[in-house]
């Protein structure tokens, strides 16, 4: 579903590339954790899989096809077929929470009754039954999720990305996101999610793929957050440093310059 | 349903930004007046320069019933009188300055007088007896104007010649002057009018940051993203360019057509309804302007 090939991304010449030479396979209906340090490549990962950015060299295919051959006036559609979730949710603050998933659905198109049928199914696969009339700011910030990832499946992508979903939930409200995003990974979706999330890592015991300084140092089905064979050199400390503790600073400074740059 | 949602985008923009929508309006309704205006007085200097002035220099006016003038002693021209000044007129002497030269009768005049003064209360007052008939003279050089007017003020049956490019240029050309002055002001405004939609496109994406942000992650094209954008620009162009035309078509109607019309009756002045063949032009050129500085505002502030 997801292939990388090769694949380099250079923003800056000076400084060493954010990924470097990532070859990468993820099937259709996988569900597979990106974890690594902040500045280890994984929204870089993410980034390239939606043609935010493009490779500096090496080829990205998503369902199959090269990223780099799609013109511009195409990317939409590919990006019909990602449903991406945020570590800030990303509602919008003024619409309900029907209106937040309908929203995803007029604007490319979709027919008043066919938003009437999808929205509320999706709402109950998500759990927010009863709760589409609210407002966001009435929401918990674990509903917040549930219904930014409504919004993200809503179309019946093939393919979730999640940057970090669960950076600013509770561990008992992220477990509760990680269902929803079992569930939908059950019904055919290729999950894919960036996480610091140690926790929930060890707890799903899914495919690992481990980045540091943009290469792929691991790469495990059924693993846990951290290699069960010792690497050499590898300190408590230094995975502490660039453990859990330090991430939602740096994360959230990492979100808003990503929207700044996206604008 | 993609229409109704981009209606709604659209409605929702305007209302959001509504002082600066006012302000492109206004803008570009002070702008457009401007190049109306400068439009409304090349209306009026061809409507001046009536059927003769592009094709003759000089005219021969001959003697009707009223005339008083001293060639007129003996009462209106006579055919005789008419055939002599018509052998003047192809004598050598007289040809050598002469490209051309055509007889305007009394009904000839009629029919153009009428085309002229259509808008006029006077029209319907004057008969063709009252007009006289005339030599239409299109000189080799304009300059030669007195030659002419030497050989025939004295001719029996002339009551007077008279250069009418000379009696009109001087008017024209402080009406173009003033055409041009009008310009020159529209062209500041319009800069200003591009520069102000610019920016109200720019805040109004920066406004509604997070609702394209979404749109462009879910997949929306490129058009239902952007045309709301541009299309707001567009419409407060449009509202400036209709309050435009409405205040050319009002000066032509109350000023000119109300006011001046009487205060100078000799003169042909356009009408109201002449003014509107201005109107396509002033939305056009509005709809041009929002248009092209929308669509280069978004290139750099809404990628998708």
């Amino acid at each position: 579903m997801i292939r990388f090939e090769n694949v380099t991304k250079v923003y800056d010449q000076k400084a060493r590339p954010a990924l470097d030479a990532i070859n990468l396979e993820i099937d259709r209906g996988e569900f597979a954790f990106l974890v690594g340090a902040s500045g280890s490549g994984k929204s870089t990962f993410l980034r390239l899989v939606l043609k935010e950015d493009r490779a500096s060299s090496g080829a990205v295919y998503v369902a199959g096809q090269n990223v780099a051959n799609i013109s511009s006036w195409r990317v939409p559609r590919l990006r019909r077929g990602i449903g991406v979730v945020f570590q800030d949710f990303r509602l919008l603050p003024q619409k309900t929470v029907f209106a937040n998933v309908a929203f995803a659905m007029q604007v490319i198109g979709k027919s008043r009754s066919v938003i009437r049928e999808t929205v509320p199914e999706v709402l109950k696969t998500v759990g927010l039954e009863g709760k589409e009339n609210r407002l966001p700011h009435e929401l918990s910030g674990g509903e917040q999720q549930r219904v930014a990832i409504a919004r993200a499946v809503v179309n019946r992508p093939g393919i979730l990305l999640a940057d970090e979903p669960t950076g600013n939930l509770d561990p008992t409200t992220s477990m509760g996101i990680m269902g929803v995003l079992d569930k939908i990974n059950q019904n055919g979706t290729t999950v894919v999610m960036a996480t610091h999330d140690d926790d929930i890592v060890n707890e799903m015991r899914k495919r690992v793929v481990e980045l540091r300084n943009g290469v792929i140092i691991r790469d495990e089905a059924k693993a846990l957050y951290t290699s069960m064979i010792p690497v050499v050199g590898q300190s408590r400390r230094l995975r502490d440093a660039s453990g859990r503790d330090a991430q939602p600073v740096t994360t959230r400074a990492e979100a808003r310059a990503a929207a700044e740059h996206q604008l | 349903m993609r229409l109704q949602f981009i209606l709604a985008e659209i409605a929702s923009g305007l209302r959001r930004n509504l002082s600066m929508v006012v302000s492109v309006i206004l803008v570009t309704f002070v702008s457009l007046t401007f190049v109306g205006a400068a439009g409304m007085l090349q209306l009026q200097i061809n409507q001046m320069k009536g059927y003769w002035y592009d094709k003759v220099q000089v005219a021969i006016f001959l003697c009707s019933d009223g005339s008083t003038a001293a060639g007129c002693a003996t009462g209106p021209v006579t055919a005789e009188q008419q055939e002599n000044l018509r052998k003047v007129l192809a004598s050598p002497a007289v040809a050598q300055y002469v490209n051309d030269f055509q007889f305007e009768s009394k009904d000839d005049a009629y029919k153009h007088f009428k085309e002229q003064f259509s808008n006029s209360p006077i029209v319907d007052s004057v008969t063709p007896d009252q007009l006289p008939a005339s030599f239409r003279i299109n000189m080799k050089d304009p300059e030669k104007y007195q030659i002419i007017s030497e050989t025939f003020s004295s001719q029996a049956g002339v009551e007077t010649v008279i250069d009418q490019r000379q009696l009109l240029e001087r008017l024209f050309s402080v009406m173009n002057a003033a055409s041009l002055v009008a310009v020159s002001v529209a062209g500041v405004m319009i800069v200003c009018a591009i520069l102000l939609i610019a920016t109200t496109i720019r805040l109004s994406a920066f406004s509604r940051r997070r609702e394209t942000g979404i749109m462009r992650l879910v997949g929306a094209s490129k058009m239902v993203i952007q045309l709301p954008f541009i299309l707001e620009g567009v419409i407060a162009a449009v509202i400036g360019a209709a309050l435009a035309s409405g205040t050319l078509w009002a000066v032509a109607h109350f000023f000119l057509g109300g006011y001046l019309s009487k205060q100078y009756p000799d003169t042909a002045f356009i009408s109201a309804g002449q003014t509107l063949i201005l109107v396509p032009a002033l939305i056009g050129l509005g709809v041009l302007l929002a248009g092209v500085s929308s669509l280069l505002t978004l290139r750099r502030y809404l990628r998708v």
